[in-house]
């Protein structure tokens, strides 16, 4: 058992026109043309999309949930990002 | 996200032994408040194992599931028949690929899982290891088999393990389309002619025992479920399941005009269940031990499509090598 491992992509569907390619999983392929053969047959075998995306799992770089609270807390503290940080009076109606 | 762990062999070894329990706490305190677990997420290394274990005994059972199926695809009594098993034996191949994909999260690689079934080290559902003798048994098992595959899939699109979770939501969307397949067979035949009629029944016969078997042993008797049910990975025990399953089932049996193989079977109208009789855990027992009889030629068949199919993985590879060597070139 010491067949060379076959790399591993992440898959990626537009389900409808309009909408952003999303994540649905991932499969091992050979090659490119081969992972996005597979990705057809595993993933839209029920009419799920119209457009596909494969990336090499490795080509990946993904933050690491342990440094979660130092990422994120600047987002979280400056509440001035949002519009309802700001006072307009009611008379001036919807802005 | 689902890279780094990927066929790197086991990442949880190099937890510190007797982990510490900080962590143990606040990971059972986010799988109390409903948080969904992330591949890169703190975890128990037991919590690991558990669903390594799970997951691709599960997905070795969709791999395993297609061959008794696939056995009636070139004798399917017609086209339509056979386009629908067709497709039915295709998703099991996609609900394996995508286990397969789930439990590879969790830090083991492919090759590793495919090893462990060839090798028999790995278990997966004993209802496999039963043969299917004629065409009524493909209705017995999309209306059983899948029946009770359902009964135990959907509680786990609630699974602590969010990779888990998102692949049973898909398995379970397809997997509708097949119980309702086998239950049109068994219709067809059981309003047909008498051997027509026949044959189902005597499907049922073979089949409703081992179905009622593969949820596991009862309570008493299971390993795995106490700490499986405080990780959120079970939500219903295996005889929670059972009861559930044959209360849906048997008025599906008496509106196909069928009798299911129990004289004590009996509805217990205090309790609204259908109650029934006494399982024999030495046949599951037997059959999980590998002398079921079918075990060995599972095997055997999987082994062979692994070979037959070496020289494809190789010559795939080395295609993807030479490309990648002309382009850099």
């Amino acid at each position: 058992m010491t067949e060379p491992k076959i790399p591993l992509w992440e898959v990626f569907i537009r389900s409808r026109n309009g909408l952003a390619h999303k994540h649905v999983g991932s499969l091992h392929a050979s090659d490119a043309t081969l992972a996005l053969q597979a990705a057809r047959d595993l993933y839209t075998r029920r009419g799920e999309g119209l457009s596909i995306w494969v990336v090499p799992s490795h080509a990946i770089t993904a933050s690491d949930p342990a440094d979660k609270g130092m990422m994120f807390e600047p987002a979280a503290s400056k509440i001035y990002r949002h519009p309802t940080f700001y006072d307009v009076p009611d008379e001036v109606g919807h802005m | 996200m689902y890279t780094q762990a990927l066929n790197a062999g086991a990442v949880g070894a190099g937890q510190p032994p007797g982990e510490d329990a900080a962590l143990l706490a606040r990971f059972q305190e986010r799988v109390d408040a409903d948080q969904r677990i992330e591949p890169n997420d703190a975890m128990p290394e037991a919590y690991r194992r558990t669903l390594i274990r799970q997951i691709s005994q599960h997905a070795h059972s969709e791999i395993i599931g297609m061959q008794p199926e696939g056995n009636w695809l070139t004798r399917a009594p017609s086209l339509r028949r056979k386009a629908a098993l067709l497709a039915k034996v295709q998703d099991e191949c996609g609900h394996g690929l995508y286990l397969y994909a789930a439990a590879e999260t969790l830090g083991i690689a492919r090759e590793e899982l495919v090893d462990q079934l060839l090798t028999g080290k790995a278990k997966y559902s004993s209802i496999f290891n039963y043969p299917t003798l004629s065409w009524a048994d493909i209705g017995a098992i999309g209306w059983l088999v899948d029946g009770a595959a359902i009964m135990n899939q959907i509680p786990l699109c609630r699974c602590s393990y969010g990779p888990y979770a998102r692949a049973m939501i898909r398995v379970c969307k397809e997997e509708s389309f097949h119980q309702r397949q086998g239950f049109e067979i068994m219709l067809t035949l059981a309003r047909g002619t008498s051997a027509q009629k026949a044959m189902a029944q005597d499907a049922l016969d073979r089949w409703w025992w081992p179905c009622l078997m593969m949820f596991g042993p009862p309570d008493a008797a299971s390993q795995h479920s106490d700490t499986s049910t405080r990780w959120k990975i079970k939500r219903f025990s295996n005889d929670e399941l059972r009861r559930k399953f044959v209360d849906a089932t048997v008025p599906q049996a008496h509106f196909l005009g069928l009798t299911l193989p129990d004289p004590d079977l009996r509805f217990d109208a205090d309790s609204g269940h259908w109650e029934f009789g006494a399982i024999d855990w030495d046949e599951l027992r037997r059959v999980i031990a590998g002398d079921g009889p079918c075990n060995a030629d599972r095997i055997a068949a999987r082994r062979c499509a692994h070979e037959d199919g070496a020289w494809v993985r190789e010559a795939a590879l080395a295609f993807a090598a030479k490309r990648q060597a002309k382009q850099a070139a």
